[in-house]
C-alpha cells in the first residue's frame, strides 16, 4: 500500500499543500486531478521523495523520508513530465539507464520496452531528434524497464506518472494508459497525474480531485467527477457525461474502438 | 553512424564500439610511450640502451640521466597531466550536463596560477626557511594550495542544507575566476619582467619540470582521483537525465556530485601545479570520443584518460623536437593542434554535436 498521512510542503513562506491524506493499493491506477496550481505535481514529487514534506508516506514498508534513492529504486519508477538529455544519446541507451536503476539483468529487455511503447526499431534513433512525444515514450520505456515486473517475491512495484499522456496523440494517450492499466491488473501500483478528465474516468480505479492545495474528492470517478465538484474545482460550468446541446462534433477517448470495456466502476 | 535512417537496420550497441576502444587506445598510448622514451633532444637511443641491457652490460652516465632522470619521469607526468585533465573534463561536462564545460570552469585553474604567479612575484619576500625546506616545490605546491583553496570556496558557496546547486556553482565559479584573475593582474602589475617571462612561461604549460621527486608526490594523488572519477560512470549517466530522475533511479545524486568535486579539482589542481596551464585537452577529448563512441560515460572516461595521455605525451614529443634544442611551451601546442582538429569536427558532425 502508498500511505500518505497528513502531508504538507511549503516552497519557502508559501505553503502550497495543506495536510493532505490519501491511500493508494496495488493493483489500481490512482488519478490525481486538478486545475493549473492546485498541488498534484508537488503531491507527485513529495510521494517520490523529491521534496521535503512534513507528515508521514510510506510504500509498502518503505518510509519515503529516510529510505536510501536505491531501496526506493528497486521499488518505484518515476516518468518526470519532460526530461532534456544532454548529450546525444540513442533511445536504447536511455532506456538501458533504466534497466540499471532496477532490479533486471537481461540487456534485451530495453529493445522489449521500446516495441510495448510503440517504438520498434527507433533504438539507434537519437534521442534529440525524436519528437516530443516519443521523446516521452522513450523514458515511458526507460521507466517501464526498471520495474519491469509488477510483483516481485510477493512485493508490489509502484508507477508514478507525472502527466505521462499530456505530449501525446490520441492514439498514443489510449496505448500509454492501457500500458498504465495492465501494470496495475499484474498487480502493480500506478500513481498517475492527469490533466485528461477522460481519460482518467476511463482509464482510474481512484481519483484524487485536488484544488488550492487540498484534497476535495477522493473515491470512483462516478463518486468524486460529479457535475458540481468539478465545476467548483475548475471555476466552470461542467457538465458530465452531456452530450452538447447543439449537437456539434466532438471526439472522446471512451468511443475508440480496439477497446477493451474498462470495469472500472466494478473492480474499486 | 549518422542518425538519419538507422531505424531500418539491424540494432548497434555503441558499447561494443566503447570496449574495443579501450582495447585501441591501450595500445596506442604504449606506443606513445615508446615513442616518447626514444624521442628527444639528445641523440641517446632507447632501442640501443634496451639492447645493452638485454646482454648485461651496463649503461653509460648519459643513457642513464637521459632515459631514466630526464625522459621516463616527463613521460609519467605526461601521462598523468594529460589523463587527468581529460578525465576531469569528461566529468565536468557530465556534472553540468553541458558539453562546454572543463575543470576551468570551477575556478580551479585560476586559483593555481593565482598560487604560481603569487610565488613568482612574491616567493623572495618569504621567510628563508619555506624557501630553503621546499625549494623548487614551492611553486608547485603553492599552485595546489590555491585550487584546493578555491574549490572549498566555491564548494562551501553553492552548498545549503547539504544539497549543491550545480547552477549557482557553475555562476559562483564565473566570479570567482573573474575575481582570482583580478588578483592576479595585480600581481602582473607589480612584477618585473624577468618574473614577467617566468610568469609567462607557467601559464603556457610544460612538462620540463618533471622529476621523480615532483611525481612521487603528484603522480599518487592523480592516479587515486582519477580512478575515483573513473567510478563515477553510472552516476553521470544518470544525471544526464536530470537531478530528479537520477534520484528516482536510485543513485545517490549529492555523492556523486560531491566525489566528482573533490576528484576534479584534485586531479586538476595537481597536473596546473605540476605543468602549468595546458588548455584544451580537456575539451577535446571527451568530444572527440562522444562522437566516436557516445555518451556513456562509464566507456567515456576511461577512454578519455587514455586518449589524455597519448595526446598530451604526441603535443610534448612534438614541443621538444621542433626547435631543439629549445623548447616550445606544450599548451601552445595543445590549441595549435587541438582547435582544429575540433572545428573540423564540428563542422563536419555538426548534426551530432548540436544536440
Amino acid at each position: 500500500m502508498l500511505y500518505a498521512k497528513d502531508i504538507s510542503v511549503s516552497y519557502g513562506p508559501k505553503q502550497v499543500l495543506h495536510g493532505l491524506t490519501l491511500t493508494a493499493a496495488p493493483g489500481t491506477l490512482t488519478a490525481i486531478v486538478g486545475p493549473n496550481g492546485s498541488g498534484k505535481t508537488t503531491l507527485m514529487r513529495a510521494l517520490t521523495g523529491d521534496v521535503d514534506f512534513s507528515g508521514r508516506i510510506t510504500l509498502g514498508d518503505t518510509d519515503i523520508a529516510t529510505a536510501k534513492p536505491y531501496d526506493l529504486a528497486a521499488q518505484r519508477a518515476v516518468l518526470p513530465q519532460a526530461t532534456p538529455l544532454a548529450f546525444p544519446f540513442q533511445a536504447v541507451e536511455v532506456v538501458r539507464l533504466g534497466l540499471r536503476g532496477g532490479i533486471e539483468t537481461n540487456d534485451r529487455l530495453a529493445l522489449t520496452a521500446l516495441s510495448r511503447v510503440g517504438l520498434e526499431g527507433y533504438a539507434n534513433r537519437f534521442y534529440q531528434e525524436l519528437s516530443g512525444g516519443e521523446q516521452q515514450r522513450v523514458q515511458l520505456a526507460r521507466v517501464l524497464c526498471q520495474v519491469w515486473r509488477p510483483v516481485v517475491s510477493g512485493v508490489p512495484r509502484w508507477l508514478f506518472l507525472d502527466e505521462p499522456v499530456s505530449s501525446l496523440d490520441i492514439g498514443h494517450q489510449l496505448t500509454v494508459m492501457q500500458i498504465a492499466r495492465d501494470f496495475a491488473r499484474a498487480g502493480g501500483g500506478v500513481v498517475a497525474v492527469m490533466h485528461d478528465l477522460n481519460l482518467s474516468a476511463m482509464f482510474a480505479h481512484q481519483i484524487v480531485l485536488m484544488q488550492s492545495g487540498r484534497i476535495i474528492g477522493h473515491g470512483t470517478p462516478a463518486e468524486v467527477l460529479t457535475d458540481a465538484q468539478v465545476s467548483r474545482a475548475y471555476g466552470c460550468d461542467i457538465r458530465t457525461s452531456t452530450a452538447p446541446q447543439d449537437g456539434g462534433w466532438f471526439m472522446l477517448p471512451q468511443s475508440a474502438g480496439n477497446l477493451e470495456p474498462m470495469p472500472v466502476a466494478q473492480s474499486a | 553512424m549518422m542518425a538519419s535512417d538507422t531505424a531500418t537496420l539491424p540494432f548497434v550497441d555503441r558499447r561494443t564500439t566503447a570496449r574495443r576502444a579501450h582495447v585501441w587506445l591501450g595500445l596506442l598510448l604504449v606506443l606513445v610511450s615508446l615513442v616518447s622514451l626514444a624521442v628527444g633532444a639528445s641523440g641517446t637511443s632507447l632501442w640501443g640502451a634496451l639492447w645493452k641491457l638485454a646482454q648485461g652490460e651496463a649503461l653509460t652516465l648519459t643513457e642513464r640521466v637521459v632515459l631514466w632522470d630526464i625522459r621516463a619521469p616527463r613521460l609519467v607526468m605526461g601521462i598523468c597531466v594529460g589523463g587527468a585533465l581529460a578525465v576531469s573534463g569528461a566529468v565536468m561536462q557530465g556534472l553540468f550536463r553541458n558539453p562546454l564545460a572543463d575543470p576551468g570552469i570551477l575556478g580551479v585553474t585560476t586559483g593555481a596560477s593565482l598560487g604560481a604567479i603569487s610565488i613568482i612575484v612574491l616567493g623572495a619576500a618569504l621567510p628563508a626557511v619555506v624557501q630553503t625546506t621546499l625549494g623548487a616545490g614551492l611553486l608547485p605546491v603553492a599552485a595546489f594550495l590555491g585550487a584546493w583553496g578555491s574549490m572549498l570556496l566555491l564548494y562551501r558557496v553553492s552548498t545549503r542544507a547539504g544539497r549543491t546547486s550545480v547552477a549557482t556553482m557553475l555562476l559562483a565559479g564565473i566570479a570567482l575566476s573573474a575575481l582570482f584573475a583580478a588578483f592576479s593582474g595585480v600581481l602582473i602589475f607589480l612584477a618585473d619582467d624577468m618574473q614577467l617571462r617566468e610568469l609567462t612561461f607557467w601559464s603556457l604549460g610544460s612538462l620540463a619540470g618533471a622529476s621523480w621527486v615532483k611525481l612521487s608526490i603528484a603522480a599518487p594523488v592523480i592516479l587515486v582521483s582519477v580512478a575515483l572519477a573513473c567510478t563515477l560512470g553510472r552516476g553521470l549517466n544518470g544525471l544526464a537525465l536530470g537531478e530528479a530522475a537520477a534520484h528516482h533511479m536510485g543513485i545517490p545524486v549529492e555523492r556523486t556530485k560531491t566525489i566528482a568535486i573533490l576528484a576534479v579539482s584534485a586531479a586538476t589542481g595537481t597536473a596546473v601545479a605540476i605543468s602549468g596551464g595546458i588548455g584544451f585537452i580537456g575539451i577535446v577529448v571527451p568530444h572527440l570520443l562522444r562522437l566516436a563512441t557516445g555518451p556513456d560515460h562509464r566507456g567515456l572516461l576511461v577512454n578519455a584518460g587514455l586518449l589524455g595521455a597519448s595526446l598530451l605525451l604526441v603535443a610534448d614529443m612534438i614541443a621538444r623536437v621542433v626547435v631543439a634544442p629549445a623548447e616550445l611551451p606544450i599548451g601552445i601546442l595543445t590549441a595549435l593542434l587541438g582547435s582544429p582538429v575540433f572545428l573540423w569536427i564540428l563542422l563536419r558532425k555538426r548534426g551530432l554535436v548540436d544536440m
